[in-house]
């Protein structure tokens, strides 16, 4: 039975496949996939920055991410939250826990109150213990959650530095082909942008932020500490993962290497 | 499992005397995993790959319920709570990761399995119900993946959701119905992640017991061997223990050098970046696609474009999805040459090697965008993995003349075997 019905079953999908196949093809060479602006003009991300943190010895540059914080807290947090990482976190990037305490208590944003004895709503200033207050936007776009975006687009760190530095008029060619897909108004063209049209004004300028280290703050400077300081955010961890592989991997290399040895022996008459 | 020269479990010290007699447990493992199983000599590397599923399942039911006690299975905090396990439970971006690589480490050794199988022709009699049995093994995996990836409850994880559920409505009269009932409601939501965690819990419980089954059946013939040559004499086997607890220990040593850098080193290296976005019914992502392990079977549900004699384009794909494994069960019916090991069988070797290319290029186009040029060589590519299971195995079974056979295992290790010379 198996042998008459499974070969009939086999032809029949073989056949729809081919049927659809077919169709396909010919509706391929008829009318091909139009080509669009997207296709055409559409960038991966920059790859030329060297992070401190890539590679398998990677760690972060406290001094950086201090810099990418403040860019993140003058600039970013005007739209965006960051809910995940609460300001007790902070000391992750070397600041003391008095300096923390600071930050959170002179944080622009309250902590909101809620006194179930008379239903009052208030608001108080942040403690460590706090997460970073979210941003309600009500503009245009909706400025997405920064505390995971490096793990969530595809080139992580070299995306957002892209997308930072990457805003420039729409190309002429790209008007001259597709006159239909000129940037809106209110967005601004992108080309590291999913499609090509964001609804967030080029955020950073030369001197956008005063670096309390020194650093000239370019715009190519801050969106590089920005990226990185997103990279914290997103993989807090990172250091300790790495530093806690090294002896892992370590030993194992030991262990499976007397386990060869051990396979060796007992097997040595039986060859 | 009893060859006549297997060896006897024999207690010496009192206590072991007494547990024997009254739950002969230490017996029974030395019996299926110890000095007490004889095994074929001649077992190659491709062997190591059962005692290392068995592993990884192990690791997932460990990190698994580990996990689920810092989790919450509410649409409202599931991806904050996973969040949470990621940055404040101790070490719980380890177990995390440990068990989503986990998941992929799994799948990667158990294809391997099957694909060993596949060459060996591991399904023959007398081991068919031990096949049969670890596709029912394969099947639960891949719903309980499936339901797991579900529970970060990120874009992919919703729209994954949206999506398999989506398969079910493309039955006729009771589809819709049916997705809504397995959902618990018109979209995934609260219900679906609720039960998508229960089952998720209780499926690998499912899985230890039917493998299990799996190893028992296995008891009765034994393991079969490269050679595809049943054992005849002692001189064929050694047994389990020390040879193989060795030769796995190697193996497992291996395994986790690799699994381990993984997890340490690349951990999203085999994820989706969207599903680091919070799940969000209002916003389809560009694409939607499954983990890499549902990427070949994915392939071949895309594949089926145009109506067929009046059957829906969808439920095709559906059907042909699904058949895709199904048609697993039917190999030891469907294979009928009397020789089992790849190693004798030269036509069938070249069409299992094209199988194993076809099964990536399958996977390399579930993986990509839905555009025309991966659809059309996925058409052509599932053409072909239907075809060899259905129609090219049963054909090569009857018109290959396969290369003599080793009269032994022994002949085939030490080149002369004492019963021949």
């Amino acid at each position: 039975m198996v042998r008459i019905f499974g070969p009939l079953i086999g032809l029949f999908f073989a056949a729809a496949l081919l049927w659809s196949f077919g169709v396909g093809a010919v509706q391929q060479i008829r009318e091909p996939d139009p080509s669009t602006a997207v296709k055409d003009f559409h960038l991966d991300p920059k790859e030329n920055v060297h992070w401190t943190f890539e590679g398998p010895f990677g760690t972060y540059s406290n001094r950086q991410l201090q810099r990418g914080f403040a860019v993140y807290k003058q600039v970013c947090n005007n739209c965006h939250s960051l809910k995940q990482i609460a300001f007790r976190n902070l000391t992750a990037l070397g600041y003391s826990p008095a300096e923390v305490k600071a930050i959170a208590k002179q944080w622009g944003t309250k902590a909101k109150t809620f006194d179930p004895k008379t239903g009052d709503t208030g608001d108080r200033p942040n403690t460590p213990a706090d997460h970073i207050p979210p941003v309600y936007y009500p503009g245009t776009g909706n400025p997405p959650d920064l505390s995971l975006i490096t793990k969530a687009r595809h080139g992580g760190a070299h995306y957002v530095y892209s997308l930072l530095t990457g805003y420039t008029d729409q190309p002429a060619a790209l008007l001259k082909k597709y006159p239909d897909s000129k940037t809106p108004d209110g967005l601004y063209y992108n080309p590291y942008f999913a499609n090509l049209n964001i609804a967030m004004p080029p955020p950073l300028t030369d001197d956008a932020v005063t670096y309390s280290d020194g650093t000239k703050a370019t715009l190519d400077q801050e969106a590089r500490d920005v990226a990185a300081f997103l990279t914290w955010t997103a993989e807090p961890e990172m250091e300790k993962r790495k530093q806690t592989g090294w002896p892992v991997v370590g030993f194992l290399i030991a262990a499976t290497a007397l386990a060869y040895l051990s396979k060796r022996n007992i097997w040595a008459d039986k060859h | 499992m009893s060859f006549p020269w297997a060896k006897n479990y024999k207690p010496s010290h009192p206590l072991m005397v007494y547990l024997d007699e009254k739950l002969p447990l230490p017996r029974l493992i030395y019996n299926a995993i110890g000095a007490g199983y004889p095994v074929p000599r001649n077992l190659n590397y491709a062997w190591n790959f059962g005692v290392l599923a068995g592993f990884c399942l192990v690791l997932q039911i460990v990190t698994g319920v580990i996990l689920a006690m810092h989790y919450a299975a509410n649409a409202g905090v599931a991806f904050d709570s996973v969040e949470h396990i990621m940055r404040d439970v101790n070490w719980g971006w380890m177990l995390r990761y440990a068990h989503a690589n986990g998941a992929s480490a799994f799948f990667v050794v158990v294809y391997i399995h099957i694909f060993r199988g596949f060459f060996y022709s591991s399904y023959k009699a007398p081991r068919e119900m031990i096949w049969l049995l670890g596709v029912v093994i394969f099947l639960l995996m891949m719903a309980t993946a499936f339901m797991g990836y579900v529970l970060p409850w990120g874009q992919m994880s919703f729209w994954g959701a949206k999506v398999i559920t989506g398969l079910f409505s493309a039955i006729p009269l009771v589809g819709t119905p049916l997705q809504q009932w397995l959902l618990g409601g018109f979209a995934p939501d609260n219900a679906a992640l609720n039960r998508f965690f229960s089952l998720h819990f209780l499926l690998p419980f499912v899985i230890a017991a039917v493998i299990i089954m799996h190893i028992w059946a296995l008891h009765i013939p034994g393991s079969s061997n490269p050679t595809g040559v049943e054992i005849k004499t002692e001189s064929d086997t050694v047994p389990f223990h020390p040879y193989y607890t060795a030769k796995d220990g190697f193996g497992l040593g291996v395994f986790l050098l690799l699994y381990c850098t993984v997890l340490f080193f690349f951990p999203n290296a085999l994820g989706h970046p969207d599903n680091y976005i919070p799940a969000n019914p209002l916003s389809t992502p560009a694409h939607i696609v499954p983990e890499w392990y549902f990427w070949p079977f994915y392939a071949i549900l895309r594949a089926f474009t145009s109506d067929f004699l009046f059957i829906p384009a969808k439920l095709m794909g559906v059907l042909a999805m699904f058949s895709a494994i199904l048609v697993w069960f039917f190999l030891p019916w469907l294979d009928t040459s009397p020789v089992r090991s790849g190693h004798y069988r030269p036509l069938f070797r070249k069409f299992y090697w094209i199988l194993v290319l076809d099964t990536l290029v399958l996977g390399y186009c579930g993986g990509s965008p839905a555009e025309t040029k991966y659809v059309l060589i996925s058409q052509i590519a599932a053409t072909y993995y239907f075809l060899h299971f259905l129609v090219i195995l049963p054909l090569v079974s009857s018109i290959e003349k396969p290369q003599p056979l080793p009269y032994s295992i022994t002949e085939s290790v030490l080149g002369t075997d004492a019963l021949t010379a």
